[in-house]
Protein backbone atom coordinates (compact mmCIF):
# COMPACT_ATOMS: atom_id res chain seq x y z
CA UNK A 1 0.00 0.00 0.00
CA UNK A 2 2.94 2.36 0.60
CA UNK A 3 3.84 2.79 -3.08
CA UNK A 4 0.19 3.58 -3.83
CA UNK A 5 0.27 6.32 -1.23
CA UNK A 6 3.54 7.69 -2.55
CA UNK A 7 2.38 7.87 -6.17
CA UNK A 8 -0.98 9.29 -5.17
CA UNK A 9 0.67 11.94 -2.99
CA UNK A 10 3.02 12.82 -5.85
CA UNK A 11 0.12 13.24 -8.28
CA UNK A 12 -1.98 15.33 -5.94
CA UNK A 13 1.01 17.49 -5.02
CA UNK A 14 1.83 18.07 -8.70
CA UNK A 15 -1.80 18.93 -9.35
CA UNK A 16 -1.87 21.33 -6.39
CA UNK A 17 1.22 23.11 -7.64
CA UNK A 18 0.59 23.18 -11.38
CA UNK A 19 -3.23 23.34 -11.21
CA UNK A 20 -3.34 21.68 -14.58
CA UNK A 21 -6.36 19.37 -14.62
CA UNK A 22 -9.03 20.22 -12.05
CA UNK A 23 -9.43 23.94 -12.84
CA UNK A 24 -9.72 23.18 -16.55
CA UNK A 25 -12.28 20.47 -15.83
CA UNK A 26 -14.29 22.86 -13.67
CA UNK A 27 -14.22 25.68 -16.22
CA UNK A 28 -15.20 23.21 -18.91
CA UNK A 29 -18.14 21.99 -16.83
CA UNK A 30 -19.42 25.49 -16.12
CA UNK A 31 -19.11 26.48 -19.77
CA UNK A 32 -20.93 23.33 -20.80
CA UNK A 33 -23.80 24.22 -18.44
CA UNK A 34 -24.06 27.58 -20.18
CA UNK A 35 -24.05 25.86 -23.55
CA UNK A 36 -26.81 23.52 -22.37
CA UNK A 37 -28.80 26.55 -21.27
CA UNK A 38 -28.73 27.95 -24.78
CA UNK A 39 -28.87 24.60 -26.54
CA UNK A 40 -31.98 23.54 -24.67
CA UNK A 41 -33.33 27.07 -24.26
CA UNK A 42 -34.39 26.33 -20.69
CA UNK A 43 -33.88 28.34 -17.50
CA UNK A 44 -34.84 25.66 -15.03
CA UNK A 45 -34.37 21.92 -15.27
CA UNK A 46 -35.82 19.05 -13.30
CA UNK A 47 -36.10 15.28 -13.29
CA UNK A 48 -34.49 13.31 -16.07
CA UNK A 49 -33.39 16.34 -18.10
CA UNK A 50 -31.54 17.78 -15.12
CA UNK A 51 -29.92 14.42 -14.38
CA UNK A 52 -28.88 14.01 -18.00
CA UNK A 53 -27.34 17.48 -18.31
CA UNK A 54 -25.47 17.05 -15.04
CA UNK A 55 -23.98 13.65 -15.80
CA UNK A 56 -23.16 14.24 -19.45
CA UNK A 57 -21.27 17.36 -18.42
CA UNK A 58 -19.37 15.56 -15.69
CA UNK A 59 -18.50 12.68 -18.02
CA UNK A 60 -17.12 15.03 -20.68
CA UNK A 61 -15.21 17.04 -18.11
CA UNK A 62 -13.83 13.77 -16.73
CA UNK A 63 -12.44 12.91 -20.16
CA UNK A 64 -10.24 16.01 -19.98
CA UNK A 65 -8.70 14.83 -16.73
CA UNK A 66 -8.41 11.21 -17.79
CA UNK A 67 -6.61 12.23 -20.97
CA UNK A 68 -3.89 13.93 -18.94
CA UNK A 69 -3.52 11.46 -16.11
CA UNK A 70 -0.52 9.61 -17.58
CA UNK A 71 1.06 12.53 -19.44
CA UNK A 72 3.77 13.14 -16.86
CA UNK A 73 4.63 9.43 -16.79
CA UNK A 74 4.95 9.31 -20.55
CA UNK A 75 6.91 12.51 -21.02
CA UNK A 76 9.29 12.15 -18.13
CA UNK A 77 9.93 8.45 -17.97
CA UNK A 78 7.76 7.65 -14.99
CA UNK A 79 6.76 4.33 -16.52
CA UNK A 80 10.37 3.14 -16.55
CA UNK A 81 10.72 4.28 -12.97
CA UNK A 82 7.73 2.22 -11.88
CA UNK A 83 8.98 -0.79 -13.85
CA UNK A 84 12.41 -0.63 -12.28
CA UNK A 85 11.18 -0.02 -8.76
CA UNK A 86 10.62 -3.15 -6.69
CA UNK A 87 6.92 -2.56 -6.29
CA UNK A 88 3.76 -4.08 -7.65
CA UNK A 89 2.82 -2.46 -10.93
CA UNK A 90 -0.83 -2.47 -10.03
CA UNK A 91 -0.06 0.17 -7.42
CA UNK A 92 0.30 2.61 -10.31
CA UNK A 93 -3.24 1.81 -11.44
CA UNK A 94 -4.67 2.17 -7.94
CA UNK A 95 -2.85 5.44 -7.37
CA UNK A 96 -3.98 6.85 -10.71
CA UNK A 97 -7.56 5.77 -10.09
CA UNK A 98 -7.31 7.40 -6.66
CA UNK A 99 -6.00 10.63 -8.19
CA UNK A 100 -8.78 10.64 -10.77
CA UNK A 101 -11.33 9.97 -8.07
CA UNK A 102 -10.05 12.97 -6.11
CA UNK A 103 -10.11 15.16 -9.23
CA UNK A 104 -13.70 14.14 -9.95
CA UNK A 105 -14.78 14.90 -6.38
CA UNK A 106 -13.09 18.30 -6.61
CA UNK A 107 -14.80 18.88 -9.94
CA UNK A 108 -18.20 18.07 -8.45
CA UNK A 109 -17.50 20.37 -5.52
CA UNK A 110 -17.61 23.17 -8.08
CA UNK A 111 -19.98 21.76 -10.67
CA UNK A 112 -22.82 20.70 -8.35
CA UNK A 113 -23.37 24.12 -6.69
CA UNK A 114 -23.06 25.90 -10.03
CA UNK A 115 -25.53 23.45 -11.55
CA UNK A 116 -27.95 24.06 -8.69
CA UNK A 117 -27.53 27.81 -9.02
CA UNK A 118 -28.08 27.78 -12.76
CA UNK A 119 -30.82 25.26 -13.20
CA UNK A 120 -32.50 24.05 -10.00
CA UNK A 121 -35.34 25.96 -8.41
CA UNK A 122 -35.09 24.52 -4.90
CA UNK A 123 -34.79 21.26 -3.05
CA UNK A 124 -31.09 20.97 -3.81
CA UNK A 125 -30.10 20.74 -0.15
CA UNK A 126 -32.59 17.97 0.50
CA UNK A 127 -31.28 15.97 -2.41
CA UNK A 128 -27.61 16.63 -1.70
CA UNK A 129 -26.74 13.76 0.70
CA UNK A 130 -28.17 11.13 -1.63
CA UNK A 131 -26.72 12.90 -4.65
CA UNK A 132 -23.29 12.67 -3.06
CA UNK A 133 -23.65 8.90 -2.67
CA UNK A 134 -24.53 8.63 -6.35
CA UNK A 135 -21.57 10.84 -7.23
CA UNK A 136 -19.10 8.81 -5.17
CA UNK A 137 -20.21 5.53 -6.77
CA UNK A 138 -20.20 7.00 -10.28
CA UNK A 139 -16.80 8.62 -9.73
CA UNK A 140 -15.35 5.31 -8.57
CA UNK A 141 -16.45 3.64 -11.78
CA UNK A 142 -15.25 6.51 -13.98
CA UNK A 143 -11.91 6.67 -12.18
CA UNK A 144 -11.23 2.92 -12.39
CA UNK A 145 -12.20 2.48 -16.03
CA UNK A 146 -10.62 5.84 -16.88
CA UNK A 147 -7.26 4.90 -15.36
CA UNK A 148 -7.28 1.53 -17.13
CA UNK A 149 -8.18 2.95 -20.53
CA UNK A 150 -5.81 5.91 -20.16
CA UNK A 151 -2.95 3.48 -19.57
CA UNK A 152 -3.94 1.68 -22.79
CA UNK A 153 -4.44 4.83 -24.84
CA UNK A 154 -1.25 6.54 -23.69
CA UNK A 155 0.85 3.94 -25.48
CA UNK A 156 -0.89 4.29 -28.82
CA UNK A 157 -0.28 6.74 -31.63
CA UNK A 158 -3.76 8.27 -31.55
CA UNK A 159 -3.92 8.61 -27.79
CA UNK A 160 -6.18 11.63 -27.14
CA UNK A 161 -8.40 10.50 -29.95
CA UNK A 162 -8.69 6.91 -28.86
CA UNK A 163 -9.48 7.50 -25.20
CA UNK A 164 -12.98 9.00 -25.61
CA UNK A 165 -13.78 6.38 -28.24
CA UNK A 166 -12.98 3.61 -25.79
CA UNK A 167 -14.29 5.35 -22.70
CA UNK A 168 -17.75 6.46 -23.80
CA UNK A 169 -19.23 3.05 -24.63
CA UNK A 170 -17.54 1.35 -21.67
CA UNK A 171 -18.80 3.88 -19.13
CA UNK A 172 -22.31 3.91 -20.51
CA UNK A 173 -23.62 1.72 -17.68
CA UNK A 174 -22.25 4.34 -15.24
CA UNK A 175 -24.13 7.04 -17.09
CA UNK A 176 -27.33 5.00 -17.15
CA UNK A 177 -27.04 4.25 -13.45
CA UNK A 178 -26.04 7.74 -12.35
CA UNK A 179 -28.66 9.50 -14.44
CA UNK A 180 -31.41 7.11 -13.40
CA UNK A 181 -30.49 7.43 -9.73
CA UNK A 182 -30.32 11.24 -9.98
CA UNK A 183 -33.60 11.65 -11.84
CA UNK A 184 -35.93 11.08 -8.86
CA UNK A 185 -33.65 13.16 -6.61
CA UNK A 186 -33.97 16.19 -8.86
CA UNK A 187 -37.68 15.74 -9.48
CA UNK A 188 -40.14 18.14 -7.94
CA UNK A 189 -41.23 16.99 -5.42
CA UNK A 190 -38.20 14.97 -4.38
CA UNK A 191 -38.60 11.23 -4.65
CA UNK A 192 -36.40 8.57 -3.17
CA UNK A 193 -37.99 5.39 -4.43
CA UNK A 194 -36.00 3.49 -7.01
CA UNK A 195 -32.70 5.12 -6.11
CA UNK A 196 -31.41 2.10 -4.21
CA UNK A 197 -31.63 -0.22 -7.18
CA UNK A 198 -29.46 2.10 -9.26
CA UNK A 199 -26.95 2.54 -6.49
CA UNK A 200 -26.64 -1.25 -6.45
CA UNK A 201 -26.08 -1.27 -10.23
CA UNK A 202 -23.36 1.36 -9.90
CA UNK A 203 -21.71 -0.50 -7.05
CA UNK A 204 -21.79 -3.74 -9.03
CA UNK A 205 -20.20 -2.02 -12.02
CA UNK A 206 -17.48 -0.53 -9.81
CA UNK A 207 -16.77 -3.92 -8.27
CA UNK A 208 -16.61 -5.85 -11.55
CA UNK A 209 -14.50 -3.34 -13.41
CA UNK A 210 -12.29 -2.73 -10.39
CA UNK A 211 -11.45 -6.42 -10.22
CA UNK A 212 -11.05 -6.64 -13.98
CA UNK A 213 -8.72 -3.65 -14.13
CA UNK A 214 -6.72 -5.09 -11.25
CA UNK A 215 -6.40 -8.39 -13.09
CA UNK A 216 -5.33 -7.09 -16.49
CA UNK A 217 -3.22 -4.06 -15.59
CA UNK A 218 -0.01 -6.02 -15.10
CA UNK A 219 -0.04 -6.97 -18.77
CA UNK A 220 -0.11 -3.36 -19.89
CA UNK A 221 3.08 -2.54 -18.05
CA UNK A 222 5.58 -5.03 -19.36
CA UNK A 223 7.99 -2.97 -21.34
CA UNK B 1 -26.65 -26.56 -42.82
CA UNK B 2 -27.37 -22.99 -43.79
CA UNK B 3 -29.06 -24.20 -46.95
CA UNK B 4 -31.26 -26.50 -44.87
CA UNK B 5 -32.07 -23.58 -42.65
CA UNK B 6 -33.03 -21.40 -45.59
CA UNK B 7 -35.19 -24.15 -47.03
CA UNK B 8 -36.90 -24.61 -43.68
CA UNK B 9 -37.41 -20.87 -43.33
CA UNK B 10 -39.19 -20.62 -46.63
CA UNK B 11 -41.06 -23.88 -46.94
CA UNK B 12 -41.58 -25.29 -43.47
CA UNK B 13 -42.04 -22.60 -40.85
CA UNK B 14 -45.52 -21.10 -40.74
CA UNK B 15 -46.03 -17.43 -41.41
CA UNK B 16 -46.44 -15.32 -38.31
CA UNK B 17 -50.06 -14.54 -37.52
CA UNK B 18 -49.81 -10.77 -37.45
CA UNK B 19 -46.49 -10.05 -39.12
CA UNK B 20 -46.80 -12.39 -42.04
CA UNK B 21 -43.92 -13.04 -44.36
CA UNK B 22 -41.62 -10.34 -42.96
CA UNK B 23 -41.31 -12.27 -39.75
CA UNK B 24 -39.01 -14.68 -41.60
CA UNK B 25 -36.16 -12.21 -41.23
CA UNK B 26 -36.21 -13.33 -37.62
CA UNK B 27 -34.43 -16.52 -38.66
CA UNK B 28 -31.52 -14.44 -39.93
CA UNK B 29 -31.52 -11.56 -37.47
CA UNK B 30 -31.66 -13.38 -34.15
CA UNK B 31 -29.07 -16.08 -34.96
CA UNK B 32 -26.74 -13.39 -36.32
CA UNK B 33 -27.04 -11.41 -33.10
CA UNK B 34 -26.60 -14.40 -30.82
CA UNK B 35 -23.59 -15.66 -32.74
CA UNK B 36 -21.98 -12.19 -32.83
CA UNK B 37 -22.37 -11.73 -29.06
CA UNK B 38 -21.06 -15.20 -28.29
CA UNK B 39 -18.18 -14.46 -30.65
CA UNK B 40 -17.33 -11.33 -28.66
CA UNK B 41 -17.33 -13.21 -25.37
CA UNK B 42 -15.24 -16.01 -26.90
CA UNK B 43 -12.79 -13.37 -28.16
CA UNK B 44 -12.38 -12.27 -24.54
CA UNK B 45 -11.60 -15.84 -23.49
CA UNK B 46 -9.10 -16.12 -26.36
CA UNK B 47 -7.55 -12.91 -25.03
CA UNK B 48 -7.14 -14.58 -21.63
CA UNK B 49 -5.47 -17.53 -23.37
CA UNK B 50 -3.08 -15.16 -25.13
CA UNK B 51 -2.07 -13.36 -21.95
CA UNK B 52 -1.52 -16.69 -20.25
CA UNK B 53 0.46 -18.45 -22.94
CA UNK B 54 1.98 -15.47 -24.78
CA UNK B 55 1.32 -17.33 -27.99
CA UNK B 56 0.52 -14.93 -30.83
CA UNK B 57 -1.85 -17.40 -32.39
CA UNK B 58 -4.37 -16.81 -29.59
CA UNK B 59 -4.19 -13.11 -30.26
CA UNK B 60 -4.90 -13.69 -33.94
CA UNK B 61 -7.84 -15.89 -33.08
CA UNK B 62 -9.18 -13.27 -30.72
CA UNK B 63 -8.73 -10.60 -33.38
CA UNK B 64 -10.49 -12.61 -36.07
CA UNK B 65 -13.30 -13.54 -33.67
CA UNK B 66 -13.92 -9.84 -32.99
CA UNK B 67 -13.53 -8.97 -36.65
CA UNK B 68 -16.17 -11.48 -37.70
CA UNK B 69 -18.35 -10.44 -34.79
CA UNK B 70 -18.29 -6.84 -36.00
CA UNK B 71 -19.17 -7.91 -39.54
CA UNK B 72 -22.05 -10.01 -38.21
CA UNK B 73 -22.97 -7.00 -36.07
CA UNK B 74 -23.43 -4.86 -39.17
CA UNK B 75 -25.72 -7.58 -40.48
CA UNK B 76 -27.66 -7.59 -37.21
CA UNK B 77 -28.19 -3.84 -37.30
CA UNK B 78 -29.30 -3.88 -40.94
CA UNK B 79 -31.66 -6.85 -40.67
CA UNK B 80 -32.90 -5.46 -37.36
CA UNK B 81 -33.70 -2.12 -38.93
CA UNK B 82 -35.59 -3.79 -41.77
CA UNK B 83 -37.56 -5.91 -39.35
CA UNK B 84 -38.24 -2.94 -37.09
CA UNK B 85 -39.53 -0.92 -40.04
CA UNK B 86 -41.85 -3.75 -41.00
CA UNK B 87 -43.05 -4.68 -37.53
CA UNK B 88 -43.07 -1.38 -35.64
CA UNK B 89 -43.14 1.11 -38.52
CA UNK B 90 -39.83 2.76 -37.59
CA UNK B 91 -36.26 2.02 -38.59
CA UNK B 92 -34.98 2.57 -35.11
CA UNK B 93 -36.65 2.76 -31.69
CA UNK B 94 -34.94 3.75 -28.46
CA UNK B 95 -37.19 2.02 -25.97
CA UNK B 96 -36.00 -1.45 -26.84
CA UNK B 97 -33.23 -2.53 -24.48
CA UNK B 98 -31.96 -5.24 -26.79
CA UNK B 99 -31.48 -2.83 -29.69
CA UNK B 100 -29.77 -0.21 -27.59
CA UNK B 101 -27.45 -2.63 -25.83
CA UNK B 102 -26.47 -4.21 -29.10
CA UNK B 103 -25.69 -0.81 -30.58
CA UNK B 104 -23.50 0.09 -27.61
CA UNK B 105 -21.63 -3.20 -27.77
CA UNK B 106 -21.18 -2.69 -31.49
CA UNK B 107 -19.82 0.84 -31.01
CA UNK B 108 -17.41 -0.43 -28.40
CA UNK B 109 -16.06 -3.19 -30.63
CA UNK B 110 -15.65 -0.86 -33.59
CA UNK B 111 -13.01 0.99 -31.52
CA UNK B 112 -10.99 -2.22 -31.48
CA UNK B 113 -9.65 -1.37 -34.94
CA UNK B 114 -8.24 2.12 -34.21
CA UNK B 115 -6.75 0.72 -31.01
CA UNK B 116 -5.12 -2.20 -32.76
CA UNK B 117 -3.78 -0.22 -35.68
CA UNK B 118 -2.32 2.60 -33.63
CA UNK B 119 0.14 0.41 -31.73
CA UNK B 120 3.23 -0.45 -33.71
CA UNK B 121 5.17 -2.87 -31.59
CA UNK B 122 3.58 -6.26 -32.44
CA UNK B 123 3.95 -7.74 -28.95
CA UNK B 124 2.52 -4.74 -27.23
CA UNK B 125 -0.27 -4.64 -29.80
CA UNK B 126 -1.13 -8.25 -29.08
CA UNK B 127 -1.15 -7.66 -25.34
CA UNK B 128 -3.22 -4.49 -25.48
CA UNK B 129 -5.66 -6.01 -27.92
CA UNK B 130 -6.11 -8.95 -25.55
CA UNK B 131 -6.69 -6.65 -22.61
CA UNK B 132 -9.31 -4.84 -24.66
CA UNK B 133 -10.92 -8.12 -25.70
CA UNK B 134 -11.16 -9.25 -22.07
CA UNK B 135 -12.53 -5.95 -20.78
CA UNK B 136 -15.04 -5.66 -23.59
CA UNK B 137 -16.01 -9.32 -23.30
CA UNK B 138 -16.88 -8.79 -19.65
CA UNK B 139 -18.71 -5.64 -20.61
CA UNK B 140 -21.13 -7.41 -22.97
CA UNK B 141 -23.29 -9.10 -20.29
CA UNK B 142 -23.04 -6.14 -17.86
CA UNK B 143 -24.18 -3.76 -20.54
CA UNK B 144 -27.15 -5.91 -21.39
CA UNK B 145 -28.16 -6.04 -17.74
CA UNK B 146 -27.80 -2.28 -17.27
CA UNK B 147 -29.72 -1.30 -20.39
CA UNK B 148 -32.42 -3.85 -19.71
CA UNK B 149 -32.92 -2.42 -16.23
CA UNK B 150 -33.15 1.05 -17.70
CA UNK B 151 -35.86 0.29 -20.20
CA UNK B 152 -39.13 -1.49 -20.14
CA UNK B 153 -39.25 -5.03 -21.34
CA UNK B 154 -40.98 -5.28 -24.68
CA UNK B 155 -38.49 -6.88 -27.01
CA UNK B 156 -39.41 -10.50 -27.52
CA UNK B 157 -37.12 -12.46 -25.28
CA UNK B 158 -36.68 -15.35 -27.64
CA UNK B 159 -34.51 -17.70 -25.69
CA UNK B 160 -36.25 -17.92 -22.35
CA UNK B 161 -39.60 -18.04 -24.04
CA UNK B 162 -38.69 -20.53 -26.71
CA UNK B 163 -40.59 -23.31 -25.07
CA UNK B 164 -43.48 -21.03 -24.28
CA UNK B 165 -44.79 -19.25 -27.29
CA UNK B 166 -43.06 -20.50 -30.42
CA UNK B 167 -44.82 -23.26 -32.28
CA UNK B 168 -42.79 -26.41 -32.87
CA UNK B 169 -42.04 -25.82 -36.53
CA UNK B 170 -40.82 -22.32 -35.84
CA UNK B 171 -38.64 -23.47 -32.99
CA UNK B 172 -37.05 -26.19 -35.08
CA UNK B 173 -36.41 -23.76 -37.94
CA UNK B 174 -34.96 -21.25 -35.52
CA UNK B 175 -32.59 -23.76 -33.95
CA UNK B 176 -31.44 -25.00 -37.36
CA UNK B 177 -30.87 -21.41 -38.45
CA UNK B 178 -28.92 -20.71 -35.26
CA UNK B 179 -26.72 -23.75 -35.75
CA UNK B 180 -26.21 -22.84 -39.40
CA UNK B 181 -25.21 -19.31 -38.49
CA UNK B 182 -22.79 -20.56 -35.85
CA UNK B 183 -21.21 -22.89 -38.40
CA UNK B 184 -20.98 -20.02 -40.89
CA UNK B 185 -19.26 -17.92 -38.25
CA UNK B 186 -16.76 -20.64 -37.45
CA UNK B 187 -16.06 -21.26 -41.12
CA UNK B 188 -15.44 -17.58 -41.76
CA UNK B 189 -13.16 -17.35 -38.73
CA UNK B 190 -11.19 -20.37 -39.97
CA UNK B 191 -10.97 -18.92 -43.46
CA UNK B 192 -9.80 -15.55 -42.23
CA UNK B 193 -7.22 -17.17 -39.96
CA UNK B 194 -5.89 -19.26 -42.84
CA UNK B 195 -5.66 -16.24 -45.07
CA UNK B 196 -3.92 -14.20 -42.39
CA UNK B 197 -1.50 -17.05 -41.82
CA UNK B 198 -0.83 -17.38 -45.55
CA UNK B 199 -0.36 -13.65 -45.91
CA UNK B 200 2.13 -13.63 -43.03
CA UNK B 201 4.12 -16.43 -44.62
CA UNK B 202 4.06 -14.74 -48.00
CA UNK B 203 5.40 -11.57 -46.44
CA UNK B 204 8.16 -13.49 -44.74
CA UNK B 205 9.15 -15.19 -47.99
CA UNK B 206 9.15 -11.88 -49.84
CA UNK B 207 11.40 -10.34 -47.25
CA UNK B 208 13.81 -13.25 -47.59
CA UNK B 209 13.79 -12.89 -51.37
CA UNK B 210 14.51 -9.20 -51.12
CA UNK B 211 17.41 -9.83 -48.79
CA UNK B 212 18.75 -12.34 -51.26
CA UNK B 213 18.38 -9.95 -54.16
CA UNK B 214 19.96 -6.96 -52.42
CA UNK B 215 23.74 -6.64 -52.83
CA UNK B 216 24.40 -6.26 -49.11
CA UNK B 217 22.47 -9.40 -48.15
CA UNK B 218 25.00 -11.78 -46.68
CA UNK B 219 24.15 -15.41 -47.37
CA UNK B 220 20.45 -15.50 -46.63
CA UNK B 221 19.10 -18.83 -45.49
CA UNK B 222 17.54 -20.91 -48.27
CA UNK B 223 13.82 -20.50 -48.49
CA UNK B 224 13.03 -24.17 -48.01
CA UNK B 225 14.13 -24.00 -44.40
CA UNK B 226 11.58 -21.35 -43.48
CA UNK B 227 9.87 -23.04 -40.55
CA UNK B 228 6.18 -23.36 -41.19
CA UNK B 229 4.20 -22.04 -38.27
CA UNK B 230 2.36 -25.01 -36.82
CA UNK B 231 -1.34 -24.40 -36.99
Amino acid sequence: MRPVGAILRKDLLVELRTKESVPSMAIFAVTTFVIFHFGLDRDRLEGELAAGVLWVTILFAAILGINRIFVAEREQGGFDGILMAPIERTSLLIAKAGALFTYLLALELVALPVFALFFLSDGFWEALPRLLVVAVLADLGLATVGALLASIAVHTRARDLLLPLLLLPLTLPVMIGAAAATKPLLSIPLETSGVGKWLAVLALYDLIFGLLAYAVFDFLMED
Amino acid sequence: MLATAIALVFFYAPNDADQGFVQKIFYVHVPLAIVALIGFVVAGLLGVMHLRTRDDRWDYRSYVAIHMGVIFGVGVLITGAIWAKAAWGKWWVWDEPTLVSFLIVFLLYVTYYPLRYSIEDPQRRARYASVFAITAGAFVPINFIAVRLAENLVHPRVLNQTAGDMPGEMRLTFLVALAGMALLYMTLVKLELTSKHARGQLRRLRRLLEEEGSPGGAAPPPIVTVPAKPE
